[in-house]
């Protein structure tokens, strides 16, 4: 409580001399840190001058710099993302991270796979996700050096060092790492810019569809099927198992999307491998937060998600050993 | 012998009180993060209930696949190595049926409302009812 409190008034203290120069004159009102993002801070704002209220977001995050250069890329490509209005600097004393514009709309996965509000928009969710994750992967990758570039066996291979370093027996995910190995695709002939983390729970939608594409602090470089298998993962299905696309969609339709708009020719059959990658990836990841929440991350959220690795151990054993 | 109320009574107390109390706190992370808290106070409720018995049935069927005495944590080393090199395999009847058993276990302490779970115990209650 104290340290939040403690940095809510450093926070306040710092956006107040970057606002006013962000939105000439405008003053900080109504901060509020928002939950919803488990290892980087987000905090909502409403820069206040004579011409209105404008309402804002405050991104802290240790890679904010290369997210933010993500998020004007994707803009470029038609992606649709929130505008960046200021990437820190040293001299702003907040860390690293930006400040972009606040985007109106839902994220929370289970409002979006089940409200009467949405149900227009899920019948063409689908195929938009393909539409847009084709135009991230349109982004050079040359533009980006710093980002990790991985074939498929390197990638397995780090998450299973990543499962290692838990010390922690897991025989469901030895089985998948060993599935994973015996059937592990070759290096992609173009290795594009992936999102990372593009599933539901990171989008914000409208009764008019997608209108941002959130949390880039997970991109890297490899083979366009990772982003397409992740968003498969039962995880982010949010109760809704038959649409096989984040609750929302089918397949089909993310496939003919991305292929109409990449001009490519993914198939549906390749997605089975990444789908398995995916949950186990996500599996891993609750995993090692056991070693977080130990460490530098003692709280209720961090010990909650460690215990979601057994959601992936089943929904491995459903892809595997059905 | 300790006293009452027991461990599972003052959890599932606490957990009440904190659904009670979370919805009133302004900070929607602090509302939040209470939310979460009494989630987890009821896994661990859940886990005190259920992982004695799901824990000496798990190292009994894997003494039986191993072949070799040990502790749980030692026995799941052991079979997690051999089923990475392929020595054992989850296809077997045995292993296979080991793995959904420990499984189902840890996911009605975890999260037995996850849709993995569900969807699993509602397939396996249509076969038996066949």
């Amino acid at each position: 409580m104290n340290t939040i409190e403690s940095d809510e008034v450093r926070i306040a203290g710092g956006l107040r001399r970057l606002v006013a120069t962000i939105v000439p004159g405008a003053a900080v009102e109504g901060l509020q840190r928002l939950s919803g993002g488990a290892t980087q801070q987000t905090w909502r704002f409403e820069a206040v001058s004579s011409a209105g209220s404008t309402p804002m977001i405050l991104r802290r995050a240790p890679s904010g710099d290369i997210e933010a250069r993500l998020i004007s890329a994707a803009r470029e490509r038609d992606v649709p993302v929130p505008l960046v209005r200021h990437v820190l600097t040293p001299a702003d004393g907040l860390g690293s991270g930006f400040i972009m514009d606040f985007v109106e709309g839902e994220t929370l996965g289970g409002r979006i796979v089940k409200s009467e509000a949405f149900a227009v928009a899920r019948e063409t969710l689908s195929s938009r996700c393909g539409e847009i994750l084709a135009k991230v992967h349109s982004i050079d990758p040359a533009q980006f050096p710093s980002l990790r570039s991985s074939s498929p066996s390197e990638l397995l291979q780090h998450w299973e060092d990543q499962y290692r370093s838990t010390q922690w027996p897991r025989p469901v995910f030895a089985c998948a790492f060993r599935w994973l190995r015996q059937t592990c695709p070759p290096a992609p002939a173009r290795p594009r810019v992936l999102h990372g983390d593009f599933r539901n729970g990171n989008l914000i939608i409208g009764s008019d569809g997608i209108r941002a594409v959130l949390d880039w602090e997970l991109a890297h470089i490899g083979d366009p099927m990772e982003d397409i298998g992740w968003l498969c993962v039962n995880s982010w299905r949010f109760g809704r198992m038959d649409k096989v696309v984040g609750g929302f969609g089918d397949l089909a339709d993310l496939i003919a999307g991305y292929n109409q708009a990449a001009g490519a020719s993914v198939r549906i059959e390749s997605c089975k491998w990444w789908e398995v990658f995916g949950t186990l990836r996500w599996g891993v990841m609750c995993a090692t937060m056991t070693r977080d929440f130990r460490t530098t991350d003692p709280t209720v959220e961090r010990a909650a998600i460690a215990r979601r690795a057994s959601e992936t151990e089943i929904d491995l054993l459903r892809l595997l050993a059905g | 012998m300790q006293d009452q109320p027991t461990p599972g009574e003052m959890l599932k107390t606490v957990a009440e009180f904190l659904r009670s109390a979370g919805p009133k706190q302004a900070q929607p992370h602090i509302a939040y993060q209470v939310r979460v808290a009494a989630n987890v106070l009821d896994l661990v409720a859940r886990e005190l209930a259920i992982a004695p018995v799901e824990n000496t049935l798990e190292a009994g069927r894997l003494r039986a696949i191993l072949g070799r005495d040990g502790s749980l944590e030692e026995l799941n080393t052991a079979f997690a190595e051999a089923l990475d090199r392929g020595t054992l395999s989850m296809l077997t009847p045995e292993v296979r049926d080991h793995l959904w058993a420990t499984t189902l276990a840890k996911l009605s302490i975890d999260q037995p409302t996850y849709s993995g779970y569900r969807a699993t115990l509602a397939e396996r209650t249509g076969l038996a009812n066949l």
